[in-house]
């Protein structure tokens, strides 16, 4: 049984993930290194987005769904009996696809999710910290009491981004955060993340090669097993993955030879 | 300019095909009229009943009661009650003097009684507002001819002293206060029991419940409930509220029993009827709304790490509450309009007083209309129309904040 | 960094949300509640009733006359029957003729003026239109067919106006089915030259076939189920007969009539209330059902 190294933030162990009868994810060994970004790619259905979820155990949301194996946080496996996975989500915060705030005020979209868990603090001062962490504060600062849903989808995603590093996490699991923006809010928020690393560990999920050797410090790169589990292929330096892969099917799906 | 070619083989038909297409194009629009105009005589009726011209006789002129040359209306309350004494019984004099005494009545109320008790107004024919309106001079020449005492005056059934009036035997003095008085009271106790209950029980089924064989069989019994003719709700409530909880419903419990007849036919018992009659409507328009709610926004406040619970209460619900808030008002207006069950739970047939607490007897607005409609005397038909009239702005009332709030907050988010 | 635990993972005891858990399947559960009331409360009335009545008496007789001791059904079924015969007449046809022109031929603005008219029809209490049969209808009728045929108290108009009643419910729930046929379905129709007309009746109906007889079976079961028109307007008295223009007591008539004067508990009068109310239970409930399950067995699947 490995045990959390002091540089690993979130590490997998003989990881298998299954939705019903299902095996949708097989035999993941992987170690996430402290605030550095880590770039999960592969092609679609491979299971690079339940491979994310299973960090902050979002896959509990749906009944089908169960695991063998381990994740360790902090020395501990997350999938234990007696660990809750509201206090696990807490600490390892997600921002999803397709930005969705809540239907309220910028300032209580950003001050919600502190509020709940407790936080004893000034209230303002972490909404502005937070903004301000998400790149948005300047843009937003004269405006919030005005609904989260009234900026534009760049600005909503540095919104989701800026709740969820108010509640203090130190892990941030991005599920292609780009994917549903124009190029240009793409590029803030690829500035963001690398930004948010200096505090944060970051994984990201994204179809978008170019994005992933750009932003990431190490790469993931996920396939089909031949059947439908996906498995974890290569992983890597960033620059070592992209310029120099191990396996071949790696080095296909790079050159666009397929995905 | 080249023809195009008929097609070989096929049969030249196109033009009886359009014609049948247009003959049952009409039939349907034709469908459509009937049941707008149904809809149309129906109001029109209504109002036909509820204004219209009265013949009314007196008993005692007013005329004759004048004294000193000042007519009746602008007589002193001294003089009014003196009248009064002349004209009515001792006994019952001096029951109402115990009663209410008359100095420390206003002139209105004792003219009122004046009115009542020695003028005695009866109306002796009335005619419908459509009769009214084409056949005046007819109208006039058989009501002098038939009813030469009597005065003629146009009357609108429905007017202030309808609405403030409780029930009476007489068709001209009768109103709906009290059934009025009882039809809010009944409702209120529906709502509170009814609301949280169902509410809740939406947020089980659409939040908590997973697939277990218990949760199907909750899900289909309510649905089979929203069939069940309610009626069988009525015979329910007897039997339950009305005749086993009786302690409770009859407030013998409190010790505030009506000395009359203690028994369970109290407004507590309608309203509890009632409330699981509309149960099944509420859980299953806020189980709607609650689905609608969009599943990215649980999503969210999940990944920030709050409880079930706190995603439902901070997130869910409110964003389902105009939706829950448009079927709950429309299930109430439903509620208000029932009849059958509260008269199997047992409605009052004839009470005058006004209901005070949930452990009084009551009557409601329909159940007023039942009883004025079943009565064959001419004038009860104009009454009840008036009253139709009363509980149709009611509910129209309701039903259009309904729609306003659905929508306001449909173009919100 | 320490490796060893400086955070508590620990699931924490919410009794907050357990407690709130447990109260919300209670409410949930009530419904439960409300059906075992209904069957249990019918069922036990009823064995007293029968106890005294058999069986074969009340399912076959067909006379009602509790005061000579006599408990025939049938004679209050059959004046529920024609009702409901005579409100399907009219509710049915006009009712899928109303979807079949709101959901294929009208107009985006007709369609806007039309839905709210017929919601306001739905929404009418039903003693308003029990008023309405036996101060215009019975007239109408009577005025139609004579007065001597015409009694002031019949099952035609109650029935007519039952079936006024049901119009709304017959067309929105036949409209619905009718829209979620595909529009992809209706472009090959027209696309392979075919009136509205054909495509409306040969194409969309058929498709939507089983929402429409659910439809159909639903508002039977909600004809039988009506009180307060033929309270007012179909008689007073059970009467077994095949003449729509006489007076007969239905059987939700009969327990109104009943339960609003005088009643002691325990009567044979009292029981037969939950007699009567357990049979129309049944029907409606039976009615209920077949309609689900034609819903799922004959639903169509368009692609």
């Amino acid at each position: 049984m490995t045990q959390t190294q002091k540089n690993y933030a979130i590490e997998a162990s003989d990881l298998n993930l299954y939705y019903g009868e299902t095996l949708a994810v097989r035999d993941i060994n992987v170690q996430i290194e402290k605030q550095k970004i880590t770039a999960m790619i592969g092609p679609s259905g491979c299971g690079k987005s339940t491979m994310l979820r299973a960090f902050n155990r979002m896959n509990d949301l749906i009944p089908s769904a169960h695991t063998t194996g381990s994740v360790f946080y902090h020395g501990k496996n997350i999938y234990d009996e007696d660990v809750d996975p509201v206090e696990v989500r807490r600490r390892i915060g997600m921002v999803f696809q397709k930005p969705n705030p809540f239907p309220k005020s910028i300032f209580d979209n950003v001050a919600w999710g502190a509020k709940i868990n407790g936080y004893l603090g000034n209230m303002a001062e972490l909404v502005e910290e937070s903004l301000r962490g998400a790149a948005l504060w300047d843009e937003v600062k004269d405006k919030l009491d005005k609904s989260g849903l009234s900026l534009s989808g760049g600005q909503q995603q540095r919104l989701c981004i800026a709740r969820t590093i108010a509640v203090k996490p130190d892990i941030i699991l991005m599920d292609e955060p780009a994917s549903a923006l124009d190029p240009i809010a793409t590029l803030k928020i690829e500035d963001l993340m690398q930004e948010l690393a200096k505090d944060f560990t970051i994984i990201v999920v994204t179809h978008n090669m170019q994005q992933a050797a750009r932003v990431s410090d190490f790469t993931a790169f996920f396939n089909l097993d031949g059947g439908h589990a996906g498995v974890l292929e290569e992983y890597g330096i960033t620059a070592e993955i992209f310029t120099n892969p191990k396996k071949k099917s790696t080095e296909d799906y790079i050159t666009g030879r397929f995905g | 300019m080249t023809q195009i070619q008929k097609k070989e083989g096929f049969a030249d038909n196109l033009l009886q095909r359009h014609r049948l297409g247009n003959f049952w194009s009409r039939l349907f629009q034709i469908s459509t009229g009937v049941g707008i105009i149904a809809l149309i005589a129906l109001l029109l009726n209504i109002t036909n009943s509820a204004f219209g011209y009265v013949a009314t006789e007196n008993k005692v002129d007013p005329e004759t009661l004048a004294i000193n040359g000042i007519p009746l209306e602008q007589l002193h309350p001294i003089d009014l009650t003196y009248i009064l004494e002349q004209n009515v019984s001792a006994g019952f004099f001096r029951v109402q003097n115990n009663e209410y005494p008359f100095e420390e009545r206003t002139r209105e109320e004792i003219y009122d009684l004046v009115i009542e008790r020695v003028v005695e107004p009866e109306a002796v024919s009335t005619w419908s507002l459509f009769d009214s309106l084409i056949h005046k001079d007819e109208i006039e020449a058989k009501a002098s001819e038939k009813y030469p005492n009597a005065e003629l005056s146009f009357q609108s059934w429905i007017n202030g002293n309808f609405l403030i009036s409780p029930q009476s035997a007489d068709p001209e003095r009768a109103g709906v206060r009290t059934a009025v008085l009882g039809s809010l009271w009944v409702v209120t106790i529906t709502l509170l029991f009814a609301f949280p209950t169902g509410v809740g029980a939406a947020i089980y089924l659409e939040e908590y419940a997973g697939d277990l064989w218990i949760n199907r069989l909750i899900q289909t019994n309510i649905n089979n409930l929203a069939g069940v003719p309610s009626i069988i709700y009525g015979i329910l409530g007897l039997a339950i509220f009305v005749r086993g909880l009786e302690p409770i419903t009859s407030g013998a419990f409190l010790g505030t029993v009506d000395p009359t007849t203690a028994n369970g036919r109290t407004i507590l018992s309608a309203g509890l009827t009632l409330g699981l009659l509309i149960l099944p409507l509420i859980i299953i328009n806020a189980q709607e709304a609650i689905r609608a709610v969009p599943g990215s926004l649980r999503q969210a406040s999940f990944g920030l790490g709050a409880t079930k619970w706190q995603t439902i209460w901070h997130h869910v619900l409110p964003n389902a509450i105009p939706g829950i808030l448009t079927g709950t008002i429309l299930a109430i207006s439903r509620a208000l309009g029932e009849t059958a069950p509260l008269v199997v739970v047992g409605a009052s047939t004839f009470i005058t007083f006004d209901p005070t607490s949930p452990f009084s007897k009551f009557t409601t607005l329909p159940i007023q209309i039942y009883q004025w409609t079943s009565r064959p005397q001419d004038e009860f038909r104009n009454i009840a129309a008036a009253a139709i009239i009363v509980l149709l702005i009611i509910l129209l009332s309701l039903n259009g904040i309904a729609v306003f709030l659905r929508n306001q907050y449909s173009n919100k988010i | 960094m320490q490796s060893s635990q400086s955070i508590d993972l620990r699931k924490k005891r919410r009794w907050g949300e357990t407690l709130i858990q447990a109260s919300l399947f209670v409410a949930g559960a009530f419904s439960i509640l409300t059906t075992v009331g209904i069957v249990y409360e019918l069922g036990k009335e009823s064995m007293s009733f029968f106890s005294q009545v058999s069986l074969w008496e009340f399912f076959t007789g067909t006379n009602w006359n509790p005061q000579i001791g006599q408990f025939g059904i049938w004679a209050l079924l059959n004046a529920t029957l024609m009702t409901t015969l005579i409100a399907m007449l009219v509710a049915l046809p006009i009712g899928l003729s109303i979807a079949l022109y709101l959901s294929e031929y009208a107009t985006h603005k007709a369609r806007q003026t039309l839905k709210p008219i017929l919601e306001v029809l739905a929404g009418i209490p039903t003693v308003v239109y029990g008023y309405f049969a036996l101060t215009f209808m019975t007239p109408l009728l009577r005025s139609i067919f004579g007065e001597g045929v015409v009694d002031i108290y019949n099952t035609a108009s109650a029935g007519i106006v039952i079936g006024i009643l049901i119009i709304p419910m017959v067309s929105s729930m036949s409209e619905d089915a009718l829209s979620a046929v595909p529009r992809a379905l209706r472009e090959a129709a027209y696309g392979l030259g075919a009136t509205k007309l054909e495509t409306a009746v040969k194409v969309v109906l058929p498709a939507a076939v089983s929402g429409i007889m659910a439809a159909f079976i639903i508002s039977i079961s909600r004809a039988i189920g009506e009180t307060m028109i033929v309270a007012v307007a179909a008689g007073a008295g059970s009467n077994f007969t095949f003449n729509p223009f006489e007076a007969a007591e239905t059987m939700t008539g009969h327990i109104v009539r009943i339960s609003g004067g005088d009643l002691s508990y325990d009567s044979i009068d009292y029981n037969s209330i939950f007699a009567i109310g357990l049979t129309l239970f049944f029907m409606t409930l039976s009615l209920n059902v077949i309609s689900q399950r034609i819903v799922r067995k004959y639903r169509e699947v368009y692609e």
